[in-house]
């Protein structure tokens, strides 16, 4: 069981308020992400659960118990920290058996759960070597292995891929969603990487300020957008947002188009600009066109290579059908 | 790494440096060893010639020798304990953000900076004395008979002296050595269910253990040699004559130079087996 609940939680360093009261509910079994920019108060949030920090105001209830004064050890919860923060004079053994010893499991037991543990996470040849001793994917899974054999009722993630390189950021992933698949305990999951939070969560909690912008499932979000802070936030490229009589014409203060939906054409459009860098993925061609009236650049994704050059002039066909307006105060009008 | 004209260059400009630490380490080394091997009386002929090793058989039989070897090392081994013990607590005790940090800080450190001798005046005169000594009216404002304490506790007392000396110099190397700690160590330790003093023997000593190695091992050095300590207390009375003030005795006291090389020459190997002792025991914490 790991259902945890967030009543007008509250937390102020001194007279800054980082996060102003909140709720929010995290079902059991649930991969939540909070993501958001760097400052936006994403891993306060997840400390706060954690009880690494105190709450100024409010409730936290883990399985429909009060836990805001309870400490960090008596929460049942796992934490997989940004550094791993592997014991670096301890073996992985015994890292992975610290929680265990610390609350005096008996040794057979821990055993079994070490040996468990290191043959799901592939840690089995390395367990009597040092952290200092191994890569940066096997210390995050001597992290994750130290986690997994408290058997908690939730899992924290503190940006656990960042220090990863690109390749086997994408091997993690994998790995943390197949576990979570696997397990089928409530984790939480911090990052400022809308990549990983797409490709990962159940739930994403888009965090902006220390103010919950937006919850709901990846595709929701990229659907339908709540304002416009969310709707640059989620998908990538970004999506182009254009103001002046562009938007007028659509009622709207700001109208917003993803790169993916708009067309690019050497002919005829409704928008009309020069080609600026283009870069190509391969798969896909991203094209910064400049001159387009009231966004510039706009991004445009292209599926495989088109033949346009630096300087050339394109003309640009957005698919209306997804074109999101936005009011004044940067909320989407329906 | 470097070109065969680099490090040339290098050799030339290192030559002078390890010219002057070599004449500088071998020139008394060499003529603590010729002497050693001389009847040299200052003030009864001078030199008169070899000696053989008769020195050497006249300073290790004599009474003074094995308790003067044993002084010794309980005066390192008593103020390397009580360093390091202390050295840890205050650096912890540091590292907690308080007001005032950086005075206290300094505070901390002063008494490093006071010389041996006078550090070692004041205490014998303003804290020690049986009759004025603060510690004389604190044991007597209690109803309590004051101690002598040179006298009556006297290898107590040095240590203590000493240890106040060296303690800002443990709590300083200890104190950077905490500061390097992940707190995100501290606090998965926290998450993993360690109440606080198995984060302290599982996580932060651990983590202290080069440190320490290395206050041990720098203290030793300066240990072994104290001298002004007890030239401005005890004079080596009430069983603090170390093996340093011993071989004072011989050459100044007793002028007889040859009999104190001697001694200095198994100053040298005793600071030997105190260094290969130190390096088998915690030597293994200065590798990565």
């Amino acid at each position: 069981m790991g259902r945890i609940q967030l009543k007008q939680v509250k937390k102020s360093f001194g007279d800054v308020t980082v996060i102003p009261p909140l709720d929010l509910t995290i079902e059991d079994g649930e991969f939540t992400v909070f993501v958001g920019p760097s400052g936006c108060g994403k891993s306060t949030l997840l400390r706060l659960i954690a009880g690494l920090e105190d709450t100024t105001d409010g409730v936290i209830e883990i399985d429909g118990k009060d836990a805001t004064m309870l400490p960090p050890a008596k929460r049942s919860l796992a934490m997989v920290f940004q550094s791993y923060a592997l014991y670096p004079h301890m073996s992985v053994r015994k890292n992975i058996a610290f929680p265990m010893k610390m609350a005096g499991m008996d040794k057979a037991e821990q055993d079994k759960r070490i040996a468990s543990a290191a043959k799901a996470l592939n840690l089995t040849d390395y367990l009597d070597r040092r952290p200092g001793q191994l890569s940066g994917g096997q210390r995050q899974r001597v992290a994750i292995g130290r986690a997994i054999v408290r058997e908690p009722a939730a899992f924290l993630f503190d940006e656990p891929l960042s220090n990863l390189d690109a390749a086997l950021r994408v091997g993690m992933r994998m790995e943390i969603s197949e576990l979570h698949k696997k397990l089928d305990t409530t984790m939480i999951y911090v990052t400022h990487d809308q990549v990983e939070a797409m490709t990962m969560a159940d739930k994403i909690v888009v965090l902006h300020a220390g103010v919950i912008e937006q919850v709901g499932s990846p595709l929701e979000l990229y659907r339908n957008p709540r304002n416009k802070f969310v709707a640059g936030f989620i998908g990538s490229p970004r999506m182009n947002f254009i103001e002046g009589p562009e938007a007028a014409k659509h009622d709207a203060q700001t109208i917003g188009i993803r790169p993916e939906h708009i067309e690019v054409s050497t002919t005829e459009g409704l928008w009309q600009g020069r080609v600026g860098v283009a870069e190509h993925l391969g798969s896909d061609t991203f094209i910064h066109v400049h001159g387009v009236p009231g966004c510039d650049p706009m991004t445009v994704r292209v599926g495989g290579e088109i033949p346009v050059h630096h300087g050339d002039t394109v003309f640009l066909n957005p698919n209306l059908d997804h074109l999101h307006r936005f009011d004044a105060k940067g909320l989407r009008i329906q | 790494m470097a070109t065969q004209h680099s490090r040339s260059a290098a050799r030339l400009m290192m030559a002078p440096a390890v010219f002057l630490l070599l004449v500088w380490m071998l020139v008394p080394l060499s003529m603590t060893l010729w002497f050693s091997f001389r009847k040299y009386l200052p003030l009864r002929g001078g030199d008169l010639g070899w000696a053989g090793f008769d020195n050497y058989v006249r300073f290790v039989t004599s009474s003074s020798f094995w308790p003067s070897v044993m002084t010794t090392l309980m005066i390192v081994g008593g103020v390397l304990v009580v360093t390091v013990v202390l050295g840890v607590l205050l650096a912890i005790l540091l590292d907690q953000p308080m007001w005032g940090q950086g005075v206290v800080r300094i505070l901390v450190i002063a008494p490093f900076f006071v010389m041996p001798t006078v550090s070692a005046l004041v205490w014998k005169n303003m804290f020690m004395d049986p009759v004025n000594g603060l510690f004389a009216h604190l044991w007597k404002f209690f109803g309590a008979e004051p101690i002598a304490w040179l006298s009556e506790a006297s290898m107590q007392s040095l240590i203590m002296i000493v240890s106040w000396q060296w303690l800002p110099f443990a709590t300083l190397i200890l104190l950077t050595a905490i500061q390097s700690l992940d707190s995100e160590q501290l606090e998965a330790a926290e998450m993993d269910g360690a109440p606080p003093l198995a984060r302290f023997f599982h996580i932060i000593l651990p983590h202290l253990s080069r440190a320490i190695t290395v206050v041990i091992l720098i203290q030793t050095i300066f240990l072994l040699s104290i001298f002004a300590e007890i030239f401005v207390t005890t004079q080596g009375s009430f069983g603090t004559k170390t093996l340093t003030y011993l071989i004072f005795q011989r050459v100044l006291e007793s002028q007889n130079v040859g009999l104190g090389s001697a001694g200095g020459v198994y100053a040298i190997i005793l600071a030997n087996i105190v260094a290969l002792f130190l390096m088998r025991i915690v030597g293994k914490n200065l590798d990565a």
